[in-house]
């Protein structure tokens, strides 16, 4: 009996989570012109109707390489950070530490606000550019801070042995430091881009003429609901889950010895 | 004759605490140098400063007669093997041990060349393709070993190089890296708190206590007459008697005169005897208050009767009958009697 019990009840909360993404997934293979019951597909139409809207398609591009980009320097920035933090006595080390990973409790809405100010002060145009350091500085502190954590003594000693080997300080981070990290770094890297990716507000608030697929959906549903949306909405969830993987294999992988 | 290594007055403080004070210290080039004490001597934090991982408060490092105090571990022709290997994890085998000739610009052929032979050097040839993890640490500790070896440095640094080793493997490799000295005859600077793995490995041996050192020479000076009590005690065991200086170099005991070259004409002085120096069958009467059989002879603790405060350490037949609370009659070697430096 109990056992029943538990097993609906993991049921619903699984059903509470989950369908909404799959009654997406499913209208966006609607075979008629509404997204609404009966379901008569399956189709690839809207697919096919996403794909060649340039609007998306160039929206869906900008994504990847806002994305990448942002990703690739967050993970830079973060791991930079990290290695000073773990490698030199820094003063006030504690209070800096916290403060470098403080951005990931702030607000979106916040953060993208204030870049705004600062750009506009700047001179610096809305832009994927613009958007794409307002994805650094969300993403930075969570590089900083999975990287940092992977860092402990018995790398040092290992770092020590590099520099005792006549390694110059530079050939010891490329060579040496960031091979032995590659996990975290990639770990980073790839929640970045789940981050990046989906991420709405700042790019809403930092982008105007070229812009990202989450803007690019939502200007698509100004024009109300239909079977492309959600066809383009599953694109962005399977890869999304491509993404949430990759990073799950680097973060959870067992290290060898 | 100049030494290869010279130590020059180091002074060193961690915060507060002196780790090393004015130390001096002359090493030989083709010697095996063995650094012995206890945690918290100073022998690592010396070692450190031989490599250049530390810059000493005051004194200098110099290395064929050049300075080399503030000169970074790169730059120093000093190579370390360090306690827990510090292998490179990623590397193959053969990339670790070519790491310091690919620093140096040495073509990859080349490397590979003198890596391989390297290995070969210290037992290991057919690993040149595997990855650290797939070796034991009796394997990686040759690893680490041919890594520093091959860029061929004028002083070889070990930090407790055994230490992560089970006993057997310890004694084995022991032999192994005596062996690999004497075969490459570049200058060996080992750090341990084992006095066995001392003695048999060092051609000189540094005893160092609370920053300072104690004595150095040879093993078997050092073991034979040490110079102070930390070193007759902490290099193998030793038995201390109070005596008196009474002149003509000689020396009251509560077990009578000896005549002792070298003592003072007057004053307390310390004196030191090995276990093996105590025999049984002479004039000590002792009672028995401990004995522990150690296979091939038998240590035992002996209470004089004439100084009940004492103990004597006497190492014995292990064939002997012997049991606690037993009187015997002991015999103390005058001629073994060793006269302790003033502390």
């Amino acid at each position: 009996m109990m056992r029943i019990v538990s097993t609906f009840y993991a049921a619903l909360i699984y059903g509470f989570v989950f369908l909404p993404v799959a009654v997406l997934i499913l209208f966006s293979f609607q075979g008629s012109l509404f997204p609404i019951p009966p379901f008569n597909g399956p189709s690839l139409r809207w697919y096919g109707a996403v794909l060649t809207d340039a609007r998306l398609t160039s929206g869906l591009g900008n994504s990847i390489l806002v994305a990448s980009l942002s990703s690739f320097t967050a993970t830079l920035l973060g791991f930079l950070a990290a290695w000073g933090f773990a490698r030199f006595t820094l003063p006030a080390s504690g209070a800096l530490r916290a403060l470098i990973t403080l951005p990931l409790m702030v607000s979106y809405l916040i953060i993208g606000m204030g870049l705004l100010i600062v750009f506009t002060s700047l001179g610096v145009s809305k832009s994927l550019f613009a958007a794409g350091i307002g994805h650094v500085v969300i993403n930075m502190p969570l590089c900083f801070a999975i990287i940092y954590s992977q860092m402990g003594d018995h790398q040092a000693n290992i770092e020590r042995a590099a520099r005792d080997l006549g390694a110059s300080e530079f050939k010891v981070l490329g060579l040496i430091t960031a091979p032995m990290l590659w996990p975290a770094l990639f770990a980073g890297f790839f929640l970045s881009m789940t981050f990046s990716w989906d991420e709405f507000v700042i790019a809403f608030l930092l982008t105007r003429f070229q812009t990202t697929l989450p803007i690019e959906i939502w200007n698509l549903l100004h024009a109300g609901l239909n079977p492309k949306t959600n066809a383009v909405g599953s694109l962005v969830f399977g890869i999304s889950i491509f993404f949430a993987i990759v990073f799950e294999i680097f973060a959870l992988r067992k290290k060898p010895s | 004759m100049t030494a290869l290594l010279s130590i020059e007055h180091i002074t060193h403080n961690f915060g507060k605490a002196r780790v090393l004070g004015d130390v001096s210290l002359q090493i030989a080039s083709g010697s095996y140098t063995i650094l012995l004490g206890p945690s918290g001597s100073g022998k690592t934090t010396l070692l450190s400063i031989l490599g250049g991982f530390l810059q000493p408060d005051q004194g200098r490092v110099l290395i064929n007669g050049i300075d080399c105090t503030s000169m970074p571990p790169a730059k120093r022709p000093t190579a370390t093997v360090f306690q827990d290997y510090a292998l490179f994890p990623h590397l193959s085998i053969g990339n670790n041990v070519g790491f310091g000739l690919r620093m140096k610009g040495v073509a990859k052929s080349e490397r590979d060349g003198k890596a391989r032979a390297m290995l070969s050097l210290v037992g290991l040839g057919e690993a040149f393709d595997k990855k650290p993890h797939q070796l034991s640490g009796g394997q990686r500790q040759r690893v680490a070993l041919a890594r520093a070896l091959v860029v061929e440095p004028a002083v070889l640094l070990l930090d407790e190089p055994l230490g992560a080793l089970d006993l057997k493997l310890r004694r084995q490799m022991q032999d192994e890296l005596k062996a690999i000295q004497q075969r490459v005859g570049t200058a060996f600077v080992h750090v341990t708190h084992d006095q066995e793995e001392a003695m048999a490995l060092g051609d000189h041996v540094v005893v160092m206590n609370q920053g300072r050192i104690e004595d150095e020479g040879a093993p078997e000076r050092v073991y034979a007459k040490p110079a102070t009590r930390f070193s007759a005690t902490f290099m193998g065991e030793s038995t201390i008697i109070a005596a008196e200086a009474i002149g003509k170099s000689q020396v009251q005991t509560a077990f009578g005169k000896f005549k002792i070259p070298g003592a003072p004409d007057a004053g307390k002085v310390q004196l030191a005897i090995r276990p093996e120096h105590i025999t049984l069958g002479g004039k000590v009467s002792a009672t028995v208050s401990d004995v522990v059989y150690q296979g091939s002879f038998k240590r035992i603790v002996a209470v004089p009767a004439v100084m009940p405060e004492l103990q004597l350490l006497c190492k014995i037949p292990a064939e002997t009958e012997i049991s606690i609370g037993e009187k015997i009659s002991l015999n103390i070697a005058p001629d073994k009697l060793v006269l302790l430096k003033e502390e």
